[in-house]
């Protein structure tokens, strides 16, 4: 197989339903397999993020657990994450850091969900890197001058996610009405939280 | 040289925050890969993944989506592990195209 033709939409659609049915033929996975895959995946989305970062606003101890160590900090509330290296960065008043794959599209998928169309293009991949406070204005997002941005560029075994900064007027609140607040942008670092009241 | 997939720094253009509904064929594809590469059948390594969409030409690559280069590398590294033959997928598609113009 060399390029793919010119109706490529339709060409790699029935290759998929090809490849499906080669392998149920041989054995090798069963169509409720396949169903259970795309059912797991459907399910995850940036609120597993979310809700781990409402817990860090929460808990300084469980916070300090997330930094050294996301992938334990995520099994720590029953979160799946996979046999990848999970790395939390912190904002903080000072620091704002922000996530890309420049060499695929590598993502904290299992705890994002799959990873919006403009994280994986080209527009995105090359000039995160290179002009990442234009990037970030483009999404609407203007950092002042004295607060330093990170770019952290994720690979196949190891992947990024944002701990955003906790909102001001946010005080008292529980881990349910916090976790609401935190958007998948702000998880990517495209974005920050709004202040609350 | 620098790969068509090694674009980080490079001149592109303005970021469109295009967000895209994945469509059922494309969960698949997704799902087939999670299958392949899970330890119990260990018929698929990211590396592979990555290495058959890091091969394709420049041209397909920006013009192909991205879950169709992932179908494209899932059905080349089954074919170069010997797990499919070219000729029964070659039958396969047909028969899909078959069905499709039925449709």
């Amino acid at each position: 197989m060399s390029a793919a033709p010119s109706d490529s939409a339709g060409y790699y659609r029935r290759m998929q339903a090809a490849v499906e049915e080669l392998l149920i033929l041989k054995g090798i996975v069963t169509p409720a397999e396949v169903q259970r895959q795309v059912d797991a995946m459907d399910a995850r989305s940036y609120k597993r993020g979310a809700q781990m970062v409402a817990r860090a606003w929460c808990d300084p101890a469980y916070k300090a657990r997330m930094l050294a160590g996301g992938s334990a900090a995520a099994e720590e509330l029953g979160l799946e994450v996979g046999p990848l290296r999970l790395i939390v960065v912190e904002n903080t008043a000072r620091v704002h850091n922000v996530i890309v794959c420049t060499l695929c599209s590598c993502y904290p998928r299992m705890l994002l969900g799959i990873p919006p169309e403009w994280y994986k293009s080209r527009a995105y991949r090359s000039r995160v890197v290179r002009a990442p406070r234009a990037v970030l204005a483009e999404f609407g997002t203007v950092l002042p001058d004295d607060v330093e941005l990170r770019v952290h560029d994720s690979t196949a075994d190891m992947r990024y996610m944002v701990l955003p900064l906790r909102p001001r007027g946010t005080d008292g609140w529980d881990e349910a009405r916090l976790a609401a607040l935190v958007t998948r942008d702000s998880l990517i670092g495209v974005a920050r939280l709004p202040d609350q009241g | 040289m620098r790969g068509v997939h090694d674009m980080g720094g490079l001149p592109a253009g303005r970021c469109e925050r295009d967000e895209h509904e994945y469509e059922r064929w494309e969960k698949r594809v997704d799902a087939l890969m999670m299958l392949l590469s899970a330890q119990d059948r260990d018929l698929m390594k990211v590396d592979e993944l990555r290495r058959n969409i890091e091969s394709l030409g420049a041209d397909a690559y920006d013009r192909m989506g991205y879950y169709e280069r992932w179908m494209h590398a899932i059905a080349q590294t089954l074919i170069q592990r010997g797990v499919i033959t070219i000729d029964e997928l070659g039958r396969k598609l047909a028969e899909q195209e078959a069905r499709d113009e039925r449709a």
